[in-house]
This record gives C-alpha cells, structure tokens and sequence, in this order.
C-alpha cells in the first residue's frame, strides 16, 4: 500500500492512517465548519439583540432568574469533567485500551471549559463589567470560588492536552510538507525544539504524571463547586447537602456518553476504524454503565429523602417534577436518560458502535435537560406565593433568541474541538497501540 | 414626645450632610434667585452642573424646578445613617389591600406596576385558617443572604441595618435573586421606563434604575436622612406599617408613636420564616382583632 497522498510522504503506515485528514481538505468538512459558523452568526444576531436590549429579550424575569444560560453553563462544566477521567483516573490505573481516547477527551475538555466561560458572560446583565469580578473581588462568594477553580481547570487542561501533544507536533513538523506556510510556522513555534532526545521524553512523563494527579482535585472541585452555586442557597432542590457528588457523577456519565458519540463520528469520517475498535465501544459501554449506576445511586439519595417527608415548597418542587407540568420531561430524563440505557448496555449486542451511539446521544440529552430541571422549576417555588406579577412571571418557555444562543454556544463547541482535530493528530501517533487484527494487517516498517 | 426627640438628631443629620449633592443645587437655585433681579434676556447667568461644570445660561431659558433630594454618592451611601438601627412592624390586623403603599412606592420609585418593589400577598397558613393579607418589602435581614452571595460587594449592609445595591458595580449575576428566600428582589431586565432618568445616581434612592442590575425595596435612606419616614408609611390609610429605630425603641406609623419592644411584646409580634436564620429587620403583628374582614374585592380595590 502507498505511504503518500500527492507529494506527502509518511513513513508508517500509522503516521499515514493518523495524519491524512491534516493535509487534505475534504468538501464535507468545509460544509460542516461553513454550517457552524452560520449557526454561530445566528447566534450573535440573538445575542446582539440581547445587549441592545437587555435580557428583556429572554424569557427570564424576576422568579425565573436564571434559565437556559445556567443550566446550559452547568452542562458545560459537566462534559468538561470527562477530560480528568481519561487523563487522569484511567490513566493512574494503568489502562491501556483508554490511551488513544485520551487526546479527544481532552480537546472536549478544553473546549467545554471555554464555552462554559461565554455561556456564563452571555447571562450577566453587565457584561461589560466582567472585570468587576477581578477589580471589587469578593473571595465569600461561591461566584468567585468558581472563577477560581474554572480557570485553574482552564490552565491544567490546556496544558494536559499540549504536553501529550507536543511529540506529535514534532512529528508535524518533521513529516508535513505538503502544508500551507502559516501551518509549518505553526507547528514549528508549538512544537518548542522538541527532538524526542531521552532527557525531553524523562521530562514530558513526569510532568505528564505530575497533571494527571493535579488535575483530579481540581476536577472534583470545579464541578462541586458549581454545585454549591446552588446548595448555598434556601431554595428547593438546591438546598442539599447531597449536591456535590450528585453533580460530579452526573458529570463522568454525561462525559462517558460523549465520549462515545465524538468516538463514533471521528471514527467513520476520519476512517479510524483501526485505531478505534469496535473492542473501545465494549468497554466504554461497560465504563458508562458503572458511571450511571454511581449516578443512579445519588439521584435516589437526592429525590427520596424529600419525596418521602414532602415538606413546604420541597413537597410542591417534588410534586411539579413526579406528576406536574415538568413530569414528561423528568421521566424523559430519568427513564430515557438513565434507567434505559443502564438497562441496555448490560448486553453486548447493544455495546457495538451505532447502538451504543443512539443510546449515547439519548444519555446526552437527558444529560442536557436534567440540568433544566435542576435550574429552572425550583426557582418557580420560591416560600412566598408568586402574585402581583405580570401574569409571564410564572411561566418559563425560552425565547428564539435564548435558543439561537445556545446552539451558538453547542457549535463552537463542536467548531473549537473540529478545529483542534483538523490542526493535530487525534490519536497520537508516536505511541504504539496494537491494530486490530480484523480490519488491517499488523506492519512492520 | 418620643417621636420628637428621635426627630432632632436626624434633622441635625440632615443639614449636615447637606453638603455635597444637595449644595450644589442649593448654590444653583441661589445663584438663579441672585440674577432673576435683573430683567435684561441679554444677561446671562453663571452655573454650576451636577456633574461640576460651569456654564452659562441665558436668563431667560432658567426655569425654576422641583427640588430633586438626592441620596448619598455610591461611596457615602455605604456608611449608613450613624447612631441608627432602622426596623419596621407591619401590623398584618390593619391591612385590607388598599395597596396604596405600593402605589406611592411605584411612584417615587418610578417602577411600573407589573413588577414593584412591595407586594401584598394574599395569605392562607392552612386550611382552617383564615386567609389574611401580607405586605412584603425587603427584610434587610442583619444575615443577608445576598450580601454573602455577591462576587463583587455590589449589595452591602450598611451600619444602620439597612441592605442596599450599588447600581454603578452590579454585573446582574443575579445570584442574591437566587439566594434570597423572600423573593425580594426585582431586576432591570429592559431599559428603565421614562421619568426620573435626569436625577444623579444615587443606592439610597435607586434612581435612575440601571439596565441589567437588581433594584429592591430600600427603606427610602435619603427620606431617612432629611429626618422622615419611608414614602409607604404614611401613603398608608389604615397605619399598618410602623418603622423607626431600634435603639430608641420607637416606631411609629405617622399617627401613633409607641415603643418597639411594648408593641412586640403586647401584640406577640414575629419575623417570618425565623427558623433560615436571616434575622430580618421587619416585624409582623398576627392578624388577630381585624380592623377589616378579609375581602378580595373590597371597594377600595376596585377603585384602585
């Protein structure tokens, strides 16, 4: 089989499998980037209503204060824990089989970290006061606690994913020829005279090691105190000590299924069938059953207690989410989102790729609106009764241009990590990781 | 007598703190009443601006206006009224919805009436119990769970026990919404409505309002600093609500004066929902011996 497309020359087969869609465009991924930016510039348009305006433009008013923004900011925070799995507790654990999921776990990380920090400057009222935080800083307030420790996930993660991509950037600049100047210019400067020399390579595994402990706290902590946003308050649903690790294991659950689905995609488009096998969708099935089954665990902790003594307004919360105007979507995202797929990823046949794709999805979605849930339906029971408003106070149904936003928001997710993917390898290419035997031949060089 | 003698100090108070804000208006109307001798439409007279500039206005353009109390700058407004601890008792035996401290609230405020800072709920304990009306305003709680939630210290507690926001530093997180259990706060969520918007800016009367950041009741400071009540106390016909100051142990309604610790202690008085331990700064009256029966539609309403 040729080792070149066009003039570019690789030298493995490995290198060839991992570094094509670097150097050659496809028409589908200008469509694809060209359909992200089209929903970003929605996006804007909604979101320049919104600062002309003022949050009037949403649905949000004096008792539902926060809506899809924070609960969208949640869900963020969420996917963005998944990078501390791979990185770091499979990692510790010395498992092989994780290894070529780490970088894009990692890529989500980074991307969903950074647009956690727009979505979150989207529903201040003042943005243009966003430095109040750093100039009048209140270290009392949760709000400043999470400042803190989303930046410092931000630095870590930044620099977990560049220090495990750094021998591939030289790979990059060694190998790539056929690349456009600003590419080479590129590769060159971030690949910081790395030359693979024992000393370089002693260096990057310890400060590899060194990351993969730090970020574990931080990661903890990041979504824990996200949590607190909430638990620090009287309000119904969120006033519970259960908040934090009924946070962080929705998270890992929440990460595990998008894994998955960015598995499956980068898979078939980038032709990886070799390097993701069909042995990476067994395990992570297994892997995103035991994450559910931990979040399982405190979902109940967190809804018998107070189903069970129906006390004041928690008693009305409880009743508005089990039989009220929230129940088909609560018993969407319990059911379809939790019991369903723990039920159907115990068996094998529903581990394979397009299955546990579909179930993945429907894991991400319920994902997405169990943080509504989490948002929105407490602060319509506040201890005293709703009345003198205008009548549009009590209800809570986003507006066109809350909705533009936040599929803005979803596509420079996916614009952030599709970019990152184009520019480096997306399974590293130095390692070697045994091929699957059913699909390509073993090569020796 | 009582009210009397907590009276003078304030208004010492007031003529004190007339420095500032208040005496730049006060130099312009004296200029203005100096050089409305002269009847020339030539001349042309020498002012000061709020915002300290000198200009200089044809006389016949002056004309003379209302005069704007204005509350202390952003940075005074922190302090807090010194020597007070203002509190307020709603007698809840009184009230029969006449709502019109909410209409003198919204009015001097300038808040329209589908989101004011004072509502009165209808309230029912239970099923037995009779149903009973409630003003709610902010309860400056001495443990406010909004000041502690603030990133920035926009919304602070001042020494006189009163909690207030500074439009000026708010980024409208909206956290205080959140952690307040009284649903006490409102927010600026489009651009203020019309009137009011010339005044300078001051937290102890939150006008002009601020687009993007959370406005509430504030127990009306710069009325407190001329030595008189909150705009609701007297707006009210039936003299529910009395406030005054805990260290004088009086309050009053505008047509009685009485001690606080009597009053509470006669007529079993409350804070709502003590058990969150906000420690609120207003008092309820149960609604026993009712003035009124507890109608939905009385005529008064109607009107209204």
């Amino acid at each position: 089989m040729s080792k070149s497309i066009g003039n570019q020359k690789f030298e493995t087969r490995r290198e060839k499998d991992l570094l094509t869609h670097m150097v050659s465009t496809s028409l589908k991924y200008k469509l694809w980037i060209a359909f992200l930016l089209l929903v970003i510039i929605i996006g804007m348009y909604g979101y320049y209503r919104q600062i002309r305006y003022g949050l009037v433009v949403t649905a949000m008013r004096d008792y539902t204060s926060w809506g899809i923004y924070i609960s969208n900011f949640v869900f963020f925070v969420a996917i963005s824990l998944v990078g501390s799995l791979f990185s770091s507790i499979l990692k510790l654990n010395k498992n092989e089989w994780s290894k070529p999921l780490t970088r894009v776990s990692e890529i989500i990380a980074v991307a969903a970290i950074i647009c956690a920090a727009v979505i979150i400057i989207v529903d201040m009222g003042r943005p243009d006061r966003f430095f109040y935080v750093l100039k009048y800083l209140r270290i009392q307030s949760p709000i400043i606690w999470d400042v803190i420790i989303i930046s410092t996930y931000l630095v870590i993660s930044l620099l977990l994913l560049y220090i495990s991509i750094l021998p591939d950037i030289a790979i990059c600049r060694d190998r790539l020829t056929e690349i456009p100047k600003w590419k080479k210019w590129l590769y060159k400067i971030t690949a910081i005279n790395w030359t693979n020399q024992p000393k370089q390579v002693a260096m990057l595994k310890k400060a590899s090691t060194i990351l993969a402990i730090a970020v574990l706290p931080v990661a903890f902590a990041i979504h824990t105190v996200t949590s607190w946003l909430f638990a620090t308050t009287w309000r119904p649903g969120w006033d519970s000590t259960n908040l934090g690790p009924y946070f962080v294991s929705g998270a890992f659950m929440a990460g595990a299924a998008v894994i998955i689905i960015a598995m499956y995609i980068i898979r078939n488009q980038l032709n990886l069938k070799a390097y993701i096998t069909e042995s990476h969708f067994d395990k992570m099935g297994k892997l995103l059953v035991l994450l559910s089954l931990v979040y399982l665990y405190f979902n109940i902790n967190e809804y018998l207690g107070p189903a069970f003594k129906m006390v004041g307004v928690e008693g009305e919360h409880i009743t508005e989410l089990f039989v009220g105007n929230y129940a088909p979507m609560y018993w969407f995202v319990q059911l379809g989102g939790l019991i369903f797929p723990i039920i159907l990823l115990m068996f094998t046949a529903f581990r394979k790729p397009l299955p546990i794709f579909v179930i993945s999805v429907f894991v991400i979605l319920g994902a997405w609106f169990k943080r509504f849930l989490i948002v929105i339906p407490s602060l319509q029971h506040p201890y005293l009764p709703i009345q003198g408003v205008d009548e549009s106070y009590l209800h809570y149904n986003p507006t066109w241009e809350e909705w533009t936003i936040t599929f803005a928001s979803f596509a420079w997710l996916l614009l952030i990590i599709t970019v990152l993917i184009k520019l480096f390898p997306v399974i590293p290419v130095q390692k070697k990781e045994p091929l699957s035997k059913t699909t390509v031949e073993p090569k020796k060089k | 007598m009582d009210n009397k003698e907590s009276n003078t100090p304030s208004r010492r108070k007031f003529l004190k703190n007339i420095s500032s804000g208040s005496a730049l208006a006060v130099s312009g109307l004296a200029l203005y009443s100096l050089s409305s001798c002269k009847e020339s439409s030539e001349e042309k007279t020498t002012l000061l601006t709020t915002d300290g500039k000198l200009v200089q206005v044809p006389n016949s353009e002056i004309e003379a206006m209302e005069h704007l109390h204005k509350g202390a700058t952003p940075e005074e407004a922190r302090k807090g009224i010194p020597g007070k601890k203002f509190v307020m008792v709603v007698d809840l035996a009184k009230c029969k919805n006449a709502k019109k401290c909410i209409e003198s609230c919204d009015t001097h405020h300038n808040l329209t009436p589908d989101r004011p800072y004072i509502k009165v709920l209808e309230m029912k304990d239970n099923d037995k119990s009779a149903p009973y009306w409630m003003p709610k305003k902010c309860f400056q709680c001495d443990n406010p769970p909004c000041v502690k939630v603030c990133p920035v210290g926009a919304t602070y507690k001042r020494s006189d026990g009163i909690v207030l926001i500074d439009n000026e530093r708010c980024i409208g997180c909206r956290f205080c919404m959140a952690a307040c259990p009284y649903s006490a706060r409102i927010f600026n969520w489009g651009a203020p409505p019309e009137g009011k918007l010339d005044v300078p800016y001051s937290p102890e009367t939150s006008l002009p309002s601020k687009i993007g950041t959370v406005a509430k009741c504030d127990f009306c400071p710069e009325m407190l600093r001329q030595g008189k009540l909150p705009h609701c106390v007297p707006a009210c016909p039936n003299g529910v609500i009395y406030f005054g100051d805990e260290i004088d142990d009086t309050v009053t309604n505008g047509e009685e004066t009485v001690r606080l610790s009597t009053l509470l202690k006669d007529k079993a008085g409350y804070r709502y929902m003590e058990e969150l331990g906000t420690k609120p700064r207003v008092y309820y009256l149960p609604p026993v011996n009712r003035l009124f029966p507890f109608e939905k539609e009385s005529q008064e309403n109607v009107e209204s």
